[in-house]
């Protein structure tokens, strides 16, 4: 993969060398902001944090290795609002370095291998269409087939506009998976980070066997805007936080982020993976995994199934007409 | 981003136009609701009550009936016929602890062996802030989860609106039908438009660009059919309209009750696995590269020209300041 390095050597000194703190208004020299793990030094404000920082910050040093890199999103409503949506996803791609807004890949926390999938709020808002929801399928399925604890951390507005109910079926598909962790034994950890609201509230993200968050993380159902338009009344102040989730009981622990490694570590002890039922059957002998799954199914029940098995690089009509939509299902009728 | 076809461009009039007339259809006052068409479609009905925990939300109702003489389970949400009967039913749009009921009528249809229709027809979860603290989130999220394994076959029927996390929850089956005038989002076309237009009344627009109608959900690949309604819509003929989606019903069951329990679920996964358009493109394993040598870190220490700085995944991941424009879904 070809590496850029997108800052110079030696930091140059420029206007952006100091942030203000939303919270407490203290201004922060931002290599002080950095070094304190985006959190204010003042009033322990916690800033939003992008994917790589979030790897630096819970997994051991060069431990991560990233699957399925290479998925990218298409444009399969032709969606354009005020721009088209390739050109949201391309100045996404070009403002984080990242080709979507979830990453999801393999590392070690204090030696213990996870299957971890995170979130950046930085591309289009976190939100999840087609591509974010396969990655995390695949992150749980690799779980399942590895047998090792799968993580996310999720920041995130919700579920892709630009991709319509393909985006909401992502609930459905990033879910499904869950109920296999369940019967196979395998403990699935959810970190909430600010924002988490919509869609992926309400999937895997709020299904952890343990659910953390960070503190005063705005994590709700409802959007503010849609929330308030659709109730028609002012919503107090707070009632989509950590903290009052915490007291309702959806979440387990609120973990300010400089201890947000080491419990993670002492949860993954506490809870580790079952022992295996079958003796110890390796994830080719399962079936379960991105790939055997779905060819162990369409093994098993001939072409109704295999034609339903769409993850396969989707082509464009060959006649060049009409966005990319997935086949419809009219022969199956 | 150069070999998929890019035909984006705003919705033409005609589009707005017709999607718009979709969506009023949907939301028809005389439009049948769940009840009227169970009425018509089933032969017997109980509705059962309440979530043992909380109370009962009429937003959503259900229990068993007998479909040709076959006990089957029923959910649906349920909208109000007038101003009255809306406010009791909070217009259809469910409390947690409505799809804690919805749970509960699941696990009881999964104990018997009972197959399980449900009707959709909802704007979408109910929003407030008392919503929000009975967790309608997880309420949501955990009643997809126990469709998703669900040992009994599932039958979905769109009948009005297929609004976003709401309607999901009780709407992930084996077979999903719309009628067709029916329609199916992400999110409320007034919502999408507040957000990405920021202007409510481009909510016709937003229903266009979303391809929200049951004929663009089909070639989306979301719903496997659409069930015909008579004249200008259900609105007109309650009758026809249940006759029609009780053939519909019957005939998907006929389906999907032939396949093993382990089957089942299987295709209802692999169905859901292949939602989506998903480009894979070739490209390396995404490491970082390895360690400089130690001449080279040494050749750092010593701030030589030309010695690159050790590879971080920040670096590599610079990410953004905070976003300007906080997208939202729902």
């Amino acid at each position: 993969m070809q590496i850029k390095l997108p800052f110079s050597r030696r930091r140059e000194v420029t206007a952006e060398t100091w942030t203000v703190c939303p919270s407490c208004e203290s201004q922060i020299f931002n290599r002080q902001l950095e070094r304190n793990l985006r959190v204010c030094p003042t009033c322990g404000h916690h800033f939003r944090m992008g994917i790589g920082q979030r790897i630096e910050l819970l997994l051991d040093d060069r431990s991560f290795v990233e699957h399925d890199a290479g998925l990218e999103s298409g444009d399969p409503l032709g969606f354009h609002d005020q721009k088209p949506y390739v050109q949201r996803l391309e100045s996404s791609r070009a403002k984080t370095g990242l080709r979507e807004a979830a990453v999801w890949g393999i590392g070690t926390i204090d030696g213990q291998r996870v299957a971890i999938g995170l979130f950046d709020f930085h591309f289009m808002g976190g939100s999840m269409g087609s591509v974010v929801g396969e990655k995390l399928a695949r992150c749980f399925e690799t779980a399942l087939a590895e047998r090792i604890p799968a993580v996310v951390v999720s920041a995130s507005g919700g579920a892709r506009m630009q991709e319509g109910t393909l985006s909401l079926l992502q609930l459905a598909k990033t879910t499904a998976p869950l109920s296999h962790l369940d019967a196979a034994g395998i403990p699935f950890f959810s970190i909430l980070t600010d924002p988490t609201t919509g869609g992926v509230l309400a999937s895997f993200a709020s299904l952890g066997d343990v659910i953390l968050a960070e503190p005063k993380a705005l994590i709700g159902f409802a959007g503010a805007r849609v929330a308030s338009g659709t109730v028609g009344e002012d919503l107090p102040e707070g009632f989509q936080s950590a903290e009052s989730l915490l007291e309702h009981g959806f979440v387990d622990g609120i973990v300010p982020r400089s201890e947000l490694r080491t419990t993670l570590s002492r949860l993954l002890h506490l809870l580790p993976v079952a022992a295996a039922e079958d003796g110890g059957q390796t994830a080719e002998t399962r079936g379960w995994g991105p790939i055997g799954v779905l060819s162990g199914m369409a093994e098993r029940f001939g072409t109704a199934v295999s034609e339903t098995i769409g993850i396969e690089v989707e082509q464009p009509p060959a006649d060049g007409s009409g966005p990319a939509a997935p086949r419809a299902r009219e022969d199956e009728r | 981003m150069t070999d998929i076809v890019l035909s984006a461009a705003p919705p033409s009039p005609e589009a707005i136009e017709s999607a718009w007339r979709r969506v009023q259809l949907a939301r028809h006052p005389q439009r049948p609701r769940t009840l009227d068409l169970v009425a018509l479609i089933f032969d017997d009905f109980a509705e059962l009550h309440g979530d043992r925990s909380f109370r009962d939300d009429p937003a959503i109702v259900g229990g068993p009936a007998l479909l040709n003489g076959r006990p089957v389970m029923v959910i649906g949400h349920q909208k109000g016929k007038d101003t009255e009967s809306n406010i009791s039913r909070n217009f259809g749009s469910p409390y947690p602890e409505g799809f804690r009921k919805a749970q509960r009528l699941m696990q009881l249809a999964d104990k018997l062996g009972m197959p399980l229709v449900t009707f959709l027809d909802t704007a979408g979860a109910f929003p407030g802030p008392a919503a929000e603290e009975r967790g309608q989130a997880e309420a949501i999220a955990s009643s997809i989860k126990l469709m998703t394994g669900l040992q009994v076959p599932i039958v979905v029927v769109i009948i009005g609106e297929g609004g976003s996390g709401g309607a999901l929850a009780i709407g992930v089956g084996d077979e999903v039908l719309a009628l067709e005038n029916a329609t199916y989002s992400v999110i409320s076309p007034e919502g999408c438009a507040a957000i990405l237009w920021r202007a409510p009344e481009a909510a016709p627009t937003a229903a266009a660009a979303m391809r929200m109608t049951a004929a663009d959900q089909l070639e989306l690949g979301v719903i496997d059919g659409v069930i015909d309604e008579p004249g200008e819509g259900a609105h007109e003929d309650h009758a026809r309209t249940a006759a029609a989606v009780k053939e519909a019903i019957v005939a998907a069951l006929g389906r999907i009750t032939r396949l093993e329990t382990e089957a089942l679920l299987m295709t209802r996964y692999a169905r859901l696995r292949g939602i989506g358009l998903v480009r894979e493109t070739e490209i390396g394993a995404g490491q970082l590269p390895p360690e400089p040598s130690l001449r080279r870190r040494i050749g750092r220490l010593l701030r030589l020209p030309g010695v690159p700085r050790r590879p971080r995944w920040s670096e590599l991941w610079p990410s953004g300041e905070d976003a300007d424009n906080n997208e939202e879904g729902a």
